[in-house]
């Protein structure tokens, strides 16, 4: 961490070329080790941040900062791509900032991501995601692959891991592997999968997904899986609700596929018989 | 001298007559950069093996970060880099090497690259570096053929050293890889066997091109 703060602490004092080994960190990179090398940020200038942090939103302390983030988020594979499906609260606490946020970002045409946590910090270091992509396919002449891209993003927020940064995300995206998912997160969890849920309604989720899973589902059939685990989840979690997000990623890119109001779907599912479990 | 065939790259390198109590072993002017990737110089030997750690620690670099081997063109862009990188700082001086790159990309087409010390880099269908390589450029200009098989791109890589390398097989050293990315360095033998044969096509050659004696 020490390492880390005299770094940006004295940004201009690194571009000396007299030891020639240096040479490679100086240049705005074009080598694997410093194209991905992070944006400099003030880091509070404190000795040691991730103390600094931990000091203030403790539990056991006073006054502390409580970082609040509700969300529900999932994701799946089956035979025609992926769904994605998110919903669309903001809260802070027991207060709904906004029921219209957009949770799934498109990185670029093919690749997608979605946000969980703070809504900053998703959607700050997607951008910069993206921008690390399209220079990628620049300097490459071919597309980025989604496990490269998902580890350009849990590679940029490992430096900050404990310093408060708040992410959970899937990346998704057809490349020449075919389709892939990834969950990222600010801890610097990195894993590939067939299916995801996250935030705080994940496990509502979870439970409609994995019991309507089949792999062989049609496109349709699995939009409304992914629709139905989500409503599921803003009916019972208080941090999910407003509107649902269904996004289908295919091999010419992903697709919108619309928003739905979960009141209006509560009403409609309502009127509708309920079949057999299994 | 690199050559590229339709589904086979042959480096060939004219090896330096070995001092009597040098280890012959350890003189080596092809260099495996990863895998799949293969790099022959010419020029200050110290300076290449610099430049070659640096490619290896790049190659292994991209695959923790990129979560796949390096492209041929990558790992070229990123020598010609660092190439260029010295002839633009104050302090340090230019590598004194020309290198050729070869191997096979994923998508199983040969490729052979060339860098040189200002740093610029492009693809060649068969090139040569060092000493006496404008003459066998030359050489390669007028006998390269599209799409040759294995055994002609190797005749070949083999006929432009000797038009420099006087002394023969023994001091010529070559590197092939094919589709599989495996490399394969030839042996003395084989390396013979060609050479004969070549010599013996030279002879033929000499032979019919020499005038009849019959009329005077």
């Amino acid at each position: 961490m020490d390492t880390l703060v005299s770094k940006y602490a004295n940004a201009s004092s690194s571009a000396s070329f007299d030891n020639a080994d240096n040479l490679g960190e100086n240049l705005s990179g074009w080598d694997a080790a410093s194209q991905f090398a992070l944006p400099a940020f003030d880091i509070p200038m404190v000795t040691n941040p991730v103390d600094f942090l931990r000091a203030h939103t403790d539990a056991s302390a006073e006054n502390r900062i409580r970082i609040q983030h509700g969300t529900t988020t999932l994701a799946f594979k089956f035979q025609g791509g992926i769904i994605v499906a998110v919903d669309s609260r903001a809260s802070g606490g027991s207060y709904i900032a906004s029921q219209t946020v957009k949770k799934v970002i498109e990185i670029n045409p093919y690749l997608l991501g979605t946000m969980a946590g703070g809504a900053a910090d998703c959607q700050y270091w997607e951008r910069e995601l993206g921008r690390r992509c399209r220079l990628y396919e620049l300097r490459n002449k071919e597309r980025i692959s989604v496990a490269a891209a998902s580890k350009i993003l849990s590679n940029m927020v490992y430096d900050y891991k404990g310093m408060g940064l708040s992410m959970g995300t899937m990346i998704t995206g057809w490349d020449k592997t075919g389709p892939q998912l990834f969950y990222v997160d600010s801890d610097g969890t990195r894993m590939r999968g067939e299916r995801f849920s996250v935030g705080s309604g994940s496990t509502f989720a979870y439970g409609v997904l994995d019991t309507g899973y089949d792999f062989n589902l049609s496109i349709p059939d699995a939009i409304e899986l992914g629709r139905r685990a989500i409503y599921h989840a803003t009916h019972r979690d208080a941090y999910s609700g407003g509107s649902i997000n269904v996004f289908h990623v295919k091999e010419t890119g992903w697709e919108f596929i619309g928003n739905t109001d979960v009141g209006s779907l509560h009403w409609e599912y309502q009127d509708q018989p309920k079949g057999p479990i299994v | 001298v690199g050559v590229r065939g339709s589904d086979i790259v042959v480096l060939g390198v004219e090896k330096r007559s070995a001092l009597k109590l040098q280890d012959e072993r350890t003189v080596n002017k092809i260099c495996m950069l990863d895998e799949h990737v293969c790099l022959a110089f010419a020029g200050l030997s110290a300076d290449a093996r610099v430049l070659v750690n640096k490619a290896r620690i790049e190659c292994q670099s991209h695959r923790l970060t990129v979560e796949d081997a390096v492209s041929i063109e990558y790992i070229t862009r990123y020598i010609a880099g660092v190439q260029q990188k010295y002839t633009q700082s104050g302090g340090v001086r230019p590598f004194g090497i020309s290198t050729l790159i070869m191997g096979f990309d994923s998508d199983k087409v040969p490729k052979l690259y060339q860098t040189d010390p200002s740093g610029v880099y492009s693809a060649w269908k068969a090139n040569a570096i060092g000493r006496s390589s404008k003459t066998v450029r030359e050489f390669l200009e007028k006998n390269y053929k599209e799409d040759m098989d294995r055994a002609e791109t190797i005749k070949l890589a083999i006929r432009s050293l000797l038009e420099v390398v006087q002394t023969g097989a023994k001091n010529i050293e070559i590197a092939i890889m094919g589709k599989d990315s495996v490399i394969q360095r030839l042996g003395l033998t084989e390396i013979e066997t060609v050479v004969a044969e070549i010599e013996a096509e030279n002879e033929k050659e000499k032979e019919k091109s020499k005038p009849s004696t019959s009329q005077q």
